[in-house]
């Protein structure tokens, strides 16, 4: 296609649309209780789903994916600073592949 | 008082103020795990759009102005297919169309008198790491600059790695790009697991929607739901079920 660039800018807009709505048109609005317990619950729902099973096609090995999750579970358990729990899930995946 | 119990007292306190503390400086470092993980991933975008004869400026105008993953990703795949633009725009349209849920839910923690405009470049921003970092704070509300401070080195390191990957990736052993590709990945497990551990209602909910999407995943009546939708639809479902069990929210 000659004209990629407009449909980059066309991609651009759909995925800003989405993002910027709720922003400026939820910002400074009371929400009843019901809606307030709702948004509380989405980001831990969201990243429930968007860990699993995603994850398991991470490294293009279930086997590998499944020991770095499992190294970086076992590091969040004792609530390490997230760097430390990103950097054992990496090592973990590589052990996996180096072994 | 030891100087510990007087640290978390102050913090306490601080997290309890309408107005936050919270700096531009503080979302640079908060974003940092971020940035770790999206450098070798966009790295890969790059690589891949090369090798998908992309042209380089096209993938570099792709981190700019999209600045969402697998949409970039699948984006790539479509144009090398050949496919349909009406249908390249619609696929991300539905990929990246749980960022609704993500900025409704920010929305409503960003300091109240926040303007317009500062919303609308803030809404950039918002991926869904910038959205899981920033929301699993202890801190009640943020100030707008901590949320920029969050998502522009996000954004940064976002757009140095498709750099890196467009330019000079040619000599990154394949072993350790794979290996990578956990970062994110362990980065929500450890934002995740320590909310589990402290909430009953939290632990339930997040479980639901691990149920549900994979169920959508692996049932053969939802094959041709996107990955996109699953995560849509099991986030609302199990959101709406928390809200219905637990009416007080993650704290009852």
């Amino acid at each position: 296609m000659d004209q990629l660039w407009l449909l980059v800018l066309a991609m651009g807009a759909v995925t800003y649309l989405p993002r910027l709505l709720p922003m400026v048109l939820l910002s400074n609005l009371k929400l009843p209780p019901f809606w307030n317990a709702f948004f509380q619950f989405i980001p831990f729902a969201a990243l429930g789903a968007l860990i699993f099973p995603g994850l398991l096609s991470s490294t293009g090995n279930p086997g590998s994916a499944i020991a770095g999750g499992l190294v970086a579970i076992i590091l969040a358990l004792f609530r390490l600073n997230i760097m430390v729990v990103v950097l054992g899930g990496i090592l973990g995946v590589f052990l996996w592949q180096a072994l | 008082m030891d100087l510990e119990t007087m640290a978390t007292n102050s913090r306490e306190s601080a997290a309890q103020l309408p107005g936050t503390s919270l700096t531009f400086t503080d979302g640079l470092k908060a974003g940092i795990p971020i940035a770790v993980g999206y450098i070798p991933i966009a790295i890969a975008f790059g690589l891949l759009a090369k090798s998908a004869g992309i042209p380089n400026y096209i993938s570099l105008l792709m981190s700019l102005a999209i600045f969402a993953g697998a949409s970039q990703f699948v984006g790539v795949n479509l144009i090398a297919l050949g496919a349909n633009p009406w249908e390249i725009i619609m696929t991300t349209f539905i990929l990246n169309l749980r960022h609704f849920l993500m900025t409704a839910a920010i929305s409503q923690r960003i300091e109240p008198g926040t303007s317009k405009k500062w919303m609308a470049l803030l809404a950039f921003g918002i991926t869904d790491e910038t959205f899981s970092v920033a929301s699993l704070r202890r801190e009640q509300k943020f100030s707008p600059k901590f949320v920029f401070g969050l998502n522009l080195i996000a954004f940064s390191a976002w757009n140095a790695g498709t750099w890196i990957g467009v330019f000079l990736a040619r000599g990154i052993p394949e072993s350790l790009k794979t290996s990578m590709g956990i970062a994110l990945y362990a980065m929500f497990i450890g934002l995740l697991v320590p909310s589990l551990k402290k909430s009953r209602p939290v632990f339930i909910i997040a479980l639901l929607a691990v149920a549900v999407n994979s169920l959508l995943h692996w049932a053969p009546v939802f094959n041709n739901l996107s990955t996109g939708w699953g995560i849509i639809i099991s986030t609302v479902f199990a959101s709406f079920i928390g809200a219905i069990i637990f009416p007080k929210g993650v704290a009852s």
